[in-house]
C-alpha cells in the first residue's frame, strides 16, 4: 500500500529529528542574550522555512498540473499546502510562545515579519473553501492550481519585501552576511532544517499514499457496482 | 530584556516543542486511521468478491439442474411466480441468493 520510498525517508526523518533534539539540548551553547528560551529557535525557524517552502512547492507542483493536465500534481500540490497550513499554525503557536517568553507579549502587530507571516497564512487558509466549494471534480483541481500558483509567488515576494524592511524586534536568521550563529548553533540550525525537511516529505508521501489508495477504492467500488448492476 | 531563569523559561521551551511534537502526531493519527479505514473497506469488498464467486459458482453447479425444465423433456412451462431460476435454485439449495 505504501509508495515507494517511503519507509526509508520515515527512518531517516525519525534519527534526523531524534539527533537535531540531542543537539538542541546537548550541544548548541546556550545564547548570550536570550539563554534556554532561545532553544525555540531550533523549532520555529525550520518549522517557517520549511512551511513557506512547501507553498512554493505546492505551486509549482500546480504549474506541473497546469501543463500537462495530469491530475495527480493536483494532489501533490493540495497535499504540500495542505501539511504547509499545519506546521504554519506551528509556527504561529510556537512563535507565540516565544514571543511572549522574551518580548513580554504573544504578538506584536508592528512587527513585518510576524505579520507578513500571518498575511501568508491566512491567505493558504482561503485555499480550502475556495477547493471545497467546487464540485466538478476537472474545475475544482484547475482553480485550486491557479490559486496555487498565485499565492507561491507571493510567498517570496512576500519574503523579500520583508527582508527589505527595516527590523523592529524580530531578529533576521538568514542574511547574506551569514547571519550571526556561532558554529555548534549554526550546525544544530542545520540539521534541524534537514529533519524538519525529511519529516514534511515522509507526512507529505503518507498522506498522498493515503489519499490515492482511497481514490483507487472509489473506483474499484465503483466499477463493482457496475459489474454487478449489468450481471443483475 | 534579560535572559530567563531556566525554571520559567523551560515552561516556555517544553510548551514549544510540545506543541511541534503533538502537531505531528495527531497529523499521523489521523493518516493512521484513514488508513485503517481503508483497510477495512478493501477487507469488505474482498469478502463481498469472494462471496460473489462463491455464489457464481453454486450457481454453475445448480444450472444444470434448473436448466432441464419441462421445456426441456418436450412439456410446456408451468406459470410460477416469477422467481429467477438461480436464484430459486439457491434458495432450493438453501442458498442465501447472490447479492448484487
Amino acid at each position: 500500500m505504501f509508495s515507494k520510498g517511503l519507509r526509508p525517508i520515515a527512518a531517516a526523518a525519525v534519527i534526523t529529528t531524534l539527533v537535531a533534539f540531542a543537539l538542541v539540548f546537548f550541544y548548541a551553547p546556550l545564547d548570550a542574550d536570550q539563554g534556554f528560551i532561545q532553544k525555540i529557535f531550533y523549532v520555529h525557524v525550520p518549522m517557517a522555512i520549511v512551511a513557506l517552502g512547501g507553498f512554493v512547492a505546492g505551486g509549482i507542483m500546480a504549474i506541473k498540473h497546469l501543463r500537462t493536465g495530469d491530475s495527480s500534481w493536483d494532489l501533490r500540490s493540495y497535499v504540500a499546502i495542505h501539511l504547509s497550513i499545519i506546521l504554519g499554525t506551528g509556527v504561529l503557536i510556537t512563535g507565540a510562545i516565544w514571543a511572549k517568553a522574551s518580548w513580554g507579549h504573544w504578538w506584536v502587530w508592528d512587527e513585518p515579519v510576524l505579520v507578513s507571516f500571518l498575511i501568508v497564512f491566512l491567505l493558504y487558509c482561503v485555499y480550502y473553501p475556495l477547493r471545497f466549494s467546487i464540485e466538478d471534480p476537472d474545475r475544482q483541481a484547475r482553480y485550486s492550481s491557479v490559486f496555487a500558483i498565485a499565492a507561491g509567488a507571493f510567498v517570496p515576494i512576500n519574503f523579500t519585501a520583508v527582508r527589505l524592511a527595516e527590523a523592529v524586534t524580530h531578529p533576521r536568521v538568514l542574511s547574506q552576511t551569514g547571519g550571526s550563529l556561532p558554529g555548534e548553533m549554526r550546525l544544530t540550525f542545520l540539521v534541524c532544517i534537514l529533519a524538519m525537511v525529511l519529516l514534511f516529505v515522509t507526512l507529505w508521501k503518507l498522506e498522498l499514499t493515503a489519499k490515492r489508495t482511497s481514490a483507487q477504492l472509489k473506483r474499484l467500488r465503483t466499477r463493482l457496482e457496475l459489474r454487478a448492476e449489468t450481471a443483475g | 530584556m534579560p535572559a530567563l531563569p531556566l525554571d520559567e523559561a523551560g515552561k516556555y521551551v517544553a510548551g514549544a516543542y510540545v506543541v511541534f511534537l503533538a502537531l505531528i502526531v495527531i497529523y499521523v493519527a489521523i493518516i493512521g486511521a484513514k488508513i485503517a479505514r481503508i483497510e477495512r473497506q478493501v477487507s469488505e469488498l474482498l469478502e463481498l468478491t469472494d462471496h460473489d464467486e462463491e455464489a457464481g459458482r453454486s450457481e454453475a453447479v445448480h444450472e444444470p439442474e434448473a436448466r432441464r425444465s419441462p421445456q426441456d423433456a418436450g412439456l410446456e412451462a408451468p406459470q410460477t411466480d416469477a422467481r429467477p431460476d438461480a436464484e430459486q435454485s439457491h434458495q432450493d439449495a438453501g442458498l442465501e441468493a447472490p447479492r448484487r
